[in-house]
């Protein structure tokens, strides 16, 4: 399967197993970026094959979306991004630093 | 789908332990079902593993003086021709080595080994990009103490390798103008990531309605401060303003 999500899946449950301390988990919470360049729905389909055999079998998968943000350098105005090729609202500037919605996250985990 | 506890019409992920039939969903799934459930806050990186070993082979290359780029781009963009032709004119002063991403066939490592540089081919198999560890044990095969660059062709793809990390000094993105100038809007990510642009077979140029300008005005709007340089690996037009960036890059190690 040609796809990042895959190896990304995987390393999902590489964490999780790593701190579940052997219980069966119940659900793991994942927190992605709206610019994460990770498809949430492919995650989701790899998830129940990367889990068969794991303490994460059967487990639920939560994904929270973050909205991305970003800070002008030019003008210091922090506004809603929806692209990385947007510009400031405020004074029409390109160097936009991103201050979140790239996040890739395993945040919570709820075991047995 | 239950939203309650996320099992699908047809079936059930886990045994609820108290003797209901499942799917009458009347039951409350409230405290009793979820009984000793234990929260366990994690808040790693999913990437944690592969950053780690990234920032590892960073590192490793730094203790060598060794100046490492990945190269990244759509298939066909004429990385391997560009390699071959970069390798050629730096050989007489700088001492290079390739390794060679692809999802199969080592037709690529054979045309670097012709110039002749040490090289070695990594195959992903089903997998759309290298990864760190990937990197670290093919890296580990040269004699890095005597090399001063270390060039990575990634799997050809503008999507999948943008999220990792190698622990290269800086990617390098290559767009050939038969591809289209908005390229860097239709994959920002990766444009986003990269550091230089190599606009790649500009010898084309007469034949296309390509706008090199608009091109580069894109690729600044994703990229703000990202190094262009417009080349052709064919005729080598360009080519001397790449390597002076280069010999002073590899200087700086």
């Amino acid at each position: 399967m040609p796809m990042h999500e895959l190896s990304l899946t995987q390393s999902v449950v590489e964490i999780c197993e790593q701190n579940a301390g052997g219980r069966r988990v119940l659900s793991v919470t994942l927190e992605l970026g709206e610019l994460s360049g990770i498809v949430p729905d492919s995650v989701e389909f790899c998830f129940e094959a990367c889990t068969k055999g794991t303490l994460l079998e059967g487990a639920r998968l939560i994904i929270t979306r973050v909205a991305p943000k970003g800070l002008c350098r030019e003008c210091g105005n922090e506004f809603p991004v929806s692209a990385y090729y947007d510009s400031c609202p405020n004074c029409g500037g390109f160097t936009v630093e991103l201050m979140r919605g790239e996040e890739m996250r395993v945040k919570e985990l709820e075991v047995e | 789908m239950c939203t309650t506890c996320g099992c699908g019409p047809e079936e059930h992920h886990h045994d609820h332990g108290d003797g209901h039939l499942h799917h009458d969903h009347e039951h409350p799934h409230g405290t009793g079902e979820v009984k000793g459930a234990t929260k366990i806050s994690i808040e790693t990186d999913i990437l944690a593993r592969n950053n780690r070993l990234a920032a590892g082979n960073r590192a490793l290359f730094a203790s060598r003086g060794v100046f490492v780029l990945n190269l990244v781009s759509s298939p066909g963009s004429g990385k391997t021709t560009l390699l071959e032709k970069t390798l050629r004119d730096l050989s007489p002063t700088t001492r290079s080595a390739v390794i060679e991403g692809d999802q199969q066939t080592d037709n690529d490592a054979v045309r670097i080994a012709a110039t002749g540089v040490p090289v070695r081919q990594i195959n992903t198999g089903a997998g759309c990009h290298l990864d760190a560890h990937m990197v670290g044990h093919a890296a580990l095969e040269f004699d890095l103490e005597n090399l001063d660059l270390l060039l990575i062709e990634n799997v050809g793809n503008l999507v999948c390798p943008a999220s990792f990390d190698l622990g290269e000094h800086h990617k390098v993105v290559v767009l050939s103008v038969t591809e289209g100038e908005d390229k860097p809007l239709k994959y920002p990510q990766m444009f986003h990531a990269a550091d230089v642009m190599l606009l790649n077979k500009t010898d084309l140029l007469p034949h296309l309605d390509f706008d090199v300008d608009k091109c580069l005005e894109t690729a600044r709007r994703v990229s703000p401060g990202i190094t262009i340089f417009e080349v052709s690996a064919k005729t080598g037009a360009g080519m001397n303003d790449w390597y002076d960036w280069l010999t002073e890059q590899i200087s700086g190690q």
